[in-house]
């Protein structure tokens, strides 16, 4: 069946504001990555401490993390209090492999997806039915089961955990120097969050928001609810996961000490603080979850007092986060409204 | 020719609630059919029934041939059923445009891949959906701002955005559930006027409408449900004398079904007699904007 119908002429797209707006406009979305990356790029030519170093990289992997649980809390809505989880999964899978079976690091990474895609889909497979209190009660209880069986059995080192996991090397070239891992891994966590914001403006992300906004409404326009969730729980779980393949290597040790809940909800507290949604915002969110402890080093004792002040203050001044979500929508082209002008098809 | 959409004997009950009990009836290819009944009725429950969001009792739901009956509502959706909601249910804080596009979903090929490696496929595919959901806002008259979040817009134009992002879905069978509630008159005028540019499409519409000037100019068919119960099926003039009909907007205690109650026939004929856009327009100015001249039940309900 063909009916075509003429609709009447589109109307003109609406303007742009002033230079200066626009200006800002760009410098706030379509450079704001490759700025980013200068920023992460130089640093290391600022500061080169080893201390600072391990600081810097440490956020990095942090920042891969947070724009992993983005995925899950910030565009579908879907409440994940054991994040921690699947950090521990992926840092385990590829210690273990590295340390009892001698595989290079690089070489543990496809094993670690398969094994955070099964995670990912045993946890979310019952439970992302259900509406999303019960996942936020199930994945804190997921979270809490990982860390303990970690630390009781033996092939995970019980309490002592792993050590002597190998760094990063690449063809036999050692990565280990702490500047040389922080730039790999700044080129990682790069891609990572690139890859996050590449699927969040498309069909499937868009679909994301829908859940997150209404779920019915998104089944009606033929949204398979089920499916999209478990797709942005699973990216979660990878991103999680290689972030943890990155911290082993980081620290070349890991325990269970590393994979608490308190880990989650700092994770969650760097997407909330960012603004729920927005990549630029998580990944600032996340360097701020970060570095603020440390810069409050001097504070001793009372630096985590602080910092949760700080969290508070900011929460009050800016509750939307730091940089809310917003939307650069592409302009109707001349072009195409004459391709489409006047014709409306139904197949 | 078979029926797009085929409901036989639909049953729902909500434990000893018998929101629909035996609902019949089909809707042929760009048809325009209309269910009324007063309130609580089961009309919304029927249509949630027939996109999958309830599941029936029994009875069985067939559209354009395939049994519908178990599936759930992206199952449905992905056979052609589009449908709005009663109260307007947008993606609030998404922007107007992306509201729409959510209608391409279910027919833009694009998949991880193409989205990740930013493929000539992604950047097509993303022309195409900015261009179908400006498309389908021109087709609904939008005259808002479709950058900003749905939620800003004013009640009528995010009916219209509900509408838009249903057509853009390019559905076989439309299902409006009382589109006209909370308009005033002019939008109502467009309303009518945009339902049947829909139908021209070729489009078959199921409209669910307490206006019953609206009903009575744009339907080709009426199907009366009166506590889930199926008590009409025909032409608008057919319902409109139709004793059964009367005498449930009456809001008598005794049976649906049951004789016209000849004590009131003035209202009853006075309601039914309201078909023309004038007539129902006049009844419209002087209830005043913003409220659905769903007199009929209104007034049967003040009765009972
Ligand atoms: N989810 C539900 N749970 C229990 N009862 C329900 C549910 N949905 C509807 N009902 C009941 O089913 C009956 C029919 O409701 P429905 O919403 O279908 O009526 P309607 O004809 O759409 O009315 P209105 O004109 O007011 O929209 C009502 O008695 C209602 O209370
Ligand atoms: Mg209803």
């Amino acid at each position: 069946m063909t009916t075509t119908k003429t609709v009447q002429p589109p109307k003109p797209p609406a303007g742009g504001g002033g230079l200066g707006n626009a200006a800002k406009t760009v410098l706030r979305s379509r450079w704001i990555g490759p700025v980013g990356l200068f920023l992460g790029a130089i640093a290391p030519i600022l500061i080169a401490t080893p201390y600072a170093m391990n600081v810097m990289t440490s956020a990095l992997i942090f920042v891969m993390l947070a724009v992993g649980l983005n995925i899950v809390v910030g565009q579908c809505g879907l409440l994940d209090l054991g994040y921690a989880a699947f950090f521990a999964v992926g840092a385990y899978t590829s210690g273990i492999l590295a340390t009892r079976l001698h595989w290079p690091l690089l070489a543990t990474i496809p094993a670690v997806i398969v094994v955070t895609v099964l995670a990912g889909i045993v946890v979310g497979g019952p439970t992302l039915r259900l509406r999303s209190d019960y996942l936020a009660i199930v994945t804190l209880g997921f979270g809490e089961i990982i860390r303990v069986t970690a630390n009781n059995l033996s092939i995970t080192g019980g309490p002592e955990g792993i050590y002597g996991i190998p760094s990063l090397s690449v063809a036999g070239v050692d990565l280990s120097n702490s500047v040389v891992f922080y730039y790999v891994v700044l080129v990682i966590v790069a891609a990572a969050v690139l890859g996050a914001n590449r699927l969040i403006r498309s069909r499937l992300g868009r679909a994301w928001r829908f859940i997150r906004e209404d779920e019915d409404a998104a089944e009606a326009m033929g949204v398979h609810t089920y499916r999209v969730k478990m797709a942005a729980y699973i990216a979660g779980a990878v991103w999680g996961g290689l972030a943890g393949v990155l911290f082993g290597a980081q620290l070349s040790a890991i325990s269970p000490a590393s994979f608490t809940f308190l880990q989650s909800a700092l994770v969650l507290m760097a997407v909330v603080l960012g603004g729920m949604g927005s990549t630029p915002g998580v990944v600032i969110g996340a360097l701020f979850v970060t570095m603020l402890p440390e810069a409050l080093r001097g504070l001793s004792d009372y630096r985590y007092f602080a910092f949760g002040a700080l969290l508070i203050i900011v929460m009050v001044l800016r509750p939307q986060g730091l940089w809310p979500a917003r939307t650069r929508e592409p302009a109707r082209t001349a072009r195409r409204s004459a391709t489409f002008d006047g014709e409306v098809r139904i197949r | 020719m078979s029926a797009l959409l085929d409901v036989a004997d639909l049953h729902l009950a909500f434990g000893g609630v018998k929101a629909v009990d035996g609902l019949s009836f089909q809707v042929h290819e760009a048809e325009i059919v209309s269910v009324i009944g007063p309130n609580g009725a089961g009309k919304t429950s029927a249509f949630n029934c027939i996109t999958g969001f309830y599941r029936a009792t029994s009875g069985a739901i067939t559209i354009a041939g395939t049994d519908v009956t178990r599936l759930r509502p992206s199952a449905v959706a992905a056979r052609g059923v589009s449908r709005t909601f009663q109260n307007v249910r947008l993606f609030g804080d998404l922007p107007v445009l992306d509201n729409v596009r959510a209608g391409t979903h279910l027919w833009l090929r694009q998949n991880v891949f193409d989205a990740l490696l930013h493929t000539p496929r992604y950047r097509r595919t993303e022309q195409v959906a900015t261009d179908e959901a400006h498309r389908w806002l021109d087709f609904v008259g939008l005259r808002a701002d479709r950058t900003g979040p749905a939620r800003a817009l004013p009640y009528g134009e995010q009916r219209r955005v509900e509408i838009a992002r249903a057509l853009a879905r390019h559905p076989k069978l439309l299902l409006l559930d009382e589109p006209a509630a909370g308009l005033n008159h002019n939008e109502k005028l467009e309303l009518l006027e945009l339902i049947r540019r829909i139908r021209d499409l070729g489009i078959a519409i199921v409209l669910i409408e307490h206006d019953m000037g609206l009903v009575m100019e744009v339907s080709q068919r009426v199907v009366v449900l009166n506590f889930g119960r199926e008590i009409a099926d025909g032409s608008p003039e057919a319902v409109r004398r139709d004793p059964a009909v009367i005498e449930a907007y009456l809001g008598s205690d005794d049976e649906p079904a049951a004789e016209t109650g000849d004590h009131e026939p003035a209202t009853a004929t006075g309601d039914g007699e309201r078909p023309t856009e004038t007539r129902d327009g006049e009844r419209v100015a002087e209830t005043g904007d913003g409220e659905p001249s769903g007199e009929i039940d209104r007034e049967a309900g003040a009765d009972a």
